[in-house]
């Protein structure tokens, strides 16, 4: 028998095919736009979503987590505006807010007057309309292996926000990217953005996600960093999405000769959730960190995947992730490194820690290193466990209740890798998330 | 009525006995010397005291101020009044030792109805109180313990106990792992605090700290229970002959 198989299309899957069939001839574009989004509707509809067998996903099983896939969101309208504006997760931070709602930028709650010399800010449906050089830029990042969640972002390409920072320019206040859901029906967003930051640039990006709590709207989010030769650039990012949302997003970063390049992914919203960030080192001697925090409780599912490739010799990367978990939750880390031939004198050193607030809670850590270069110093580790019942008796004995020392040592725990964001209001404003989190702590 | 009343104390731990009708009597204002070899039960005793979880009391009592201490948690025997003094003080990563102290302050201020103290003065009760214990407010600044020399550790714990102005101090030997500089600091420190109001149990091995901790009363433990008891010229006894005649008698 030679017969071919064809996997049984779940409800999911088909409502995201008629809905990529529907919005197929409706999305704007240039024939190169046009044949990215062909590209990856085709490949999503071959592939359809991911399940446990396909190694990257085998712990977010979205073929058994996603049992529909609610309409498209309507364009948001003032209304959308008014409910959107109140749910900035991050109103106190100090920066130049970029907001889009249900995926579509909108200026009115952006600020994008008198912009610095050498930054330039497009939405990106303009882009795309007038086919300008950034439109061009979009997808350059692509792995070539097939992704679903990126397959779709890319299938639904229409709006986000593109941003470029010139060869030189230096910002003096971070860049808020805000992406907020309204509406009180499910439904599903698409949003798309693009950084460009040039050589010998400075930037600090806070990307921060929220939404309604009890609305289970889904919501997939792809960026593109393309960080030039010697450029500093800090990624902040905050995912405090609506407690029953579905939360797909994507990262490609692509990092020159001598940049700096620093990741800080901070994970304590929605019902299932998956980030996905894949780094590049495309120059020499250029330097990453990832630091990530991860918070859950309740049933939340959350899953971040950190792929780098070490591609170029000089190299230098630390990643250090970790995760609160408590209830049911359940925290997944994946983590690879790879070293490519001639990426000599790589360093990387990886450590992922869990601590288990509940018996219930399930963790897990997957650190990955494939090595293609002799003379490299890779490391990684991993640990979970709980809280430790002597230094707990340690507060205890000083009169300190068991909820507030627990919440201390939680704090101790989560807070490392928010202490080392270097800029300080986006330090300051991601630690009193940490806080808030623990003061919800029941 | 005695601040302290322990009496026929069993206690184990995983099926192993380690007190065995343990009994103890302090007065207010009194400092009482438990000395005995390892093994004993002495750092066992200290835990039971604060309330540590590990241990099963199989049989026996501890009244602290007329209370049951042994049904109270060890946060609200802390607001009591008792404290222990480690013998290995926590490292604590990530928790800045302000935060800690004053967290614990508070904590303890709170559960006897007393208002917080203000910012200004809680740190001049500590800057005062670290001086007096010959600690570099540099100190301070970093995590709990982490860092800390074994004397900054145990400088630390008085720090915490002159904070806290307990009622009764239970000092886990205090003196391992001290130079004789440092012993002469944590024991002109806990002199400082010595009062008519307030006890204090030191548990050594030694008797060089009760050179400089004078005690009114001094107990010889071995095998769980209390072997003999004495003045301070038992200690001195003790430092010329050894525990073994008191292991043997047990």
């Amino acid at each position: 028998m030679n017969a071919e198989i064809r996997p049984i299309r779940t409800p999911a899957e088909q409502a995201l095919a008629a809905s990529i069939e529907a919005a197929r001839n409706t999305l704007p574009g240039a024939a190169g736009v046009k044949k990215l989004r062909e590209a990856a509707a085709e490949a999503f509809i071959r592939s359809g979503l991911p399940h446990r067998r396909v190694e990257e996903w085998k712990y977010t099983d979205l073929r058994a987590l996603v049992r529909e896939a609610p309409p498209l969101a309507a364009p948001p309208d003032k209304n959308a505006f008014e409910q959107a504006k109140k749910l900035d997760p991050l109103p106190r931070l100090d920066a130049r807010r970029l907001t889009l709602v249900n995926g579509a930028f909108v200026p009115e709650l952006s600020d994008i007057a008198s912009l610095e010399k050498g930054l330039t800010i497009v939405p990106l449906s303009r882009a795309l309309a007038e086919n300008n050089r950034f439109a061009q830029k979009i997808g350059e990042l692509h792995p070539d292996t097939y992704d679903a969640a990126l397959s779709l972002n890319t299938a639904f390409l229409n709006d986000g926000v593109l941003i470029e920072i010139a060869d030189g320019a230096k910002l003096l206040r971070p860049i808020h990217i805000v992406n907020l859901h309204a509406g009180g029906t499910p439904s599903s967003t698409y949003a798309r953005s693009l950084v460009v930051a040039g050589k010998n640039s400075e930037a600090v990006i806070v990307e921060s996600f929220a939404g309604p709590e009890g609305v289970a709207y889904q919501r997939n989010s792809a960026i593109e960093l393309q960080v030039g030769d010697k450029a500093s650039f800090d990624f902040i990012r905050l995912q405090a999405e609506g407690a029953a949302a579905l939360h797909l997003s994507t990262l490609l970063a692509k990092i020159g000769n001598d940049a700096k390049f620093a990741l800080y992914p901070v994970t304590q919203g929605a019902a299932v959730s998956r980030f996905s960030v894949t780094l590049r080192f495309a120059g020499k001697g250029a330097d990453a960190r990832f630091a990530g925090a991860t918070l859950l409780r309740g049933r939340q599912h959350a899953d971040t995947t950190m792929m780098i490739h070490h591609m170029m010799p000089n190299g230098t990367s630390r990643e250090l992730m970790k995760s609160a978990l408590d209830n049911e939750s359940r925290g997944i880390f994946q983590g690879r490194i790879n070293v490519h031939p001639g990426a000599q004198k790589t360093d990387a050193r990886m450590a992922t820690h869990a601590l288990m607030l509940s018996d219930k809670a399930e963790s897990v850590n997957k650190p990955e290193l494939e090595i293609f270069a002799d003379d490299v110093q890779c490391g990684h580790g991993a640990t979970s466990g709980a809280i430790d019942e002597a230094l707990l008796f340690y507060f205890l004995a000083r009169g300190i209740p068991r909820k507030e020392a627990e919440a201390l040592l939680i704090h101790s725990f989560v807070a490392e890798p928010l202490e080392m964001i270097a800029h300080e209001g986006a330090r300051e404003a991601m630690l009193a998330r940490a806080e808030d989190w623990l003061k919800a702590r029941s | 009525m005695a601040l302290l009343e322990v009496k026929n104390l069993h206690a184990e731990i995983d099926g192993k006995k380690i007190l065995n009708g343990f009994d103890l009597t302090v007065e207010e204002g009194k400092v009482h010397a438990i000395m005995g070899p390892n093994g004993s039960g002495k750092s066992t005793l200290s835990y039971i005291l604060a309330g540590k979880s590990d241990y099963e009391i199989t049989e026996g009592s501890v009244t602290f101020q007329g209370q049951d201490l042994l049904s109270l948690p060890p946060d609200e025997r802390a607001a009591q009044g008792l404290f222990l003094a480690f013998q290995y003080p926590m490292e604590i990563p990530g928790v800045a030792t302000m935060t800690f102290l004053r967290t614990a302050m508070n904590s303890i201020r709170k559960k006897r109805g007393e208002e917080e103290l203000s910012t200004p003065d809680f740190m001049r009760l500590v800057r005062e109180k670290a001086a007096e214990l010959k600690i570099d407010p540099e100190m301070l600044k970093r995590a709990v313990n982490v860092g800390f020399s074994g004397g900054e550790k145990k400088r630390n714990e008085i720090l915490q106990m002159a904070l806290l102005a307990p009622k009764l101090c239970v000092l886990d030997e205090t003196d391992s792992g001290l130079d004789i500089d440092a012993l002469k600091v944590v024991a002109d420190g806990v002199n400082r605090l010595r009062s008519p109001k307030r006890s204090f149990v030191v548990i050594t091995h030694y008797q060089r700290l009760l050179n400089h901790i004078v005690p009114d009363v001094v107990h010889v433990m071995a095998k769980g229970k209390i072997m003999k008891t004495g003045g301070p010229e038992l200690a001195r006894e003790l430092e010329a002959k050894g525990y073994t005649a008191f292991e043997q008698a047990a």
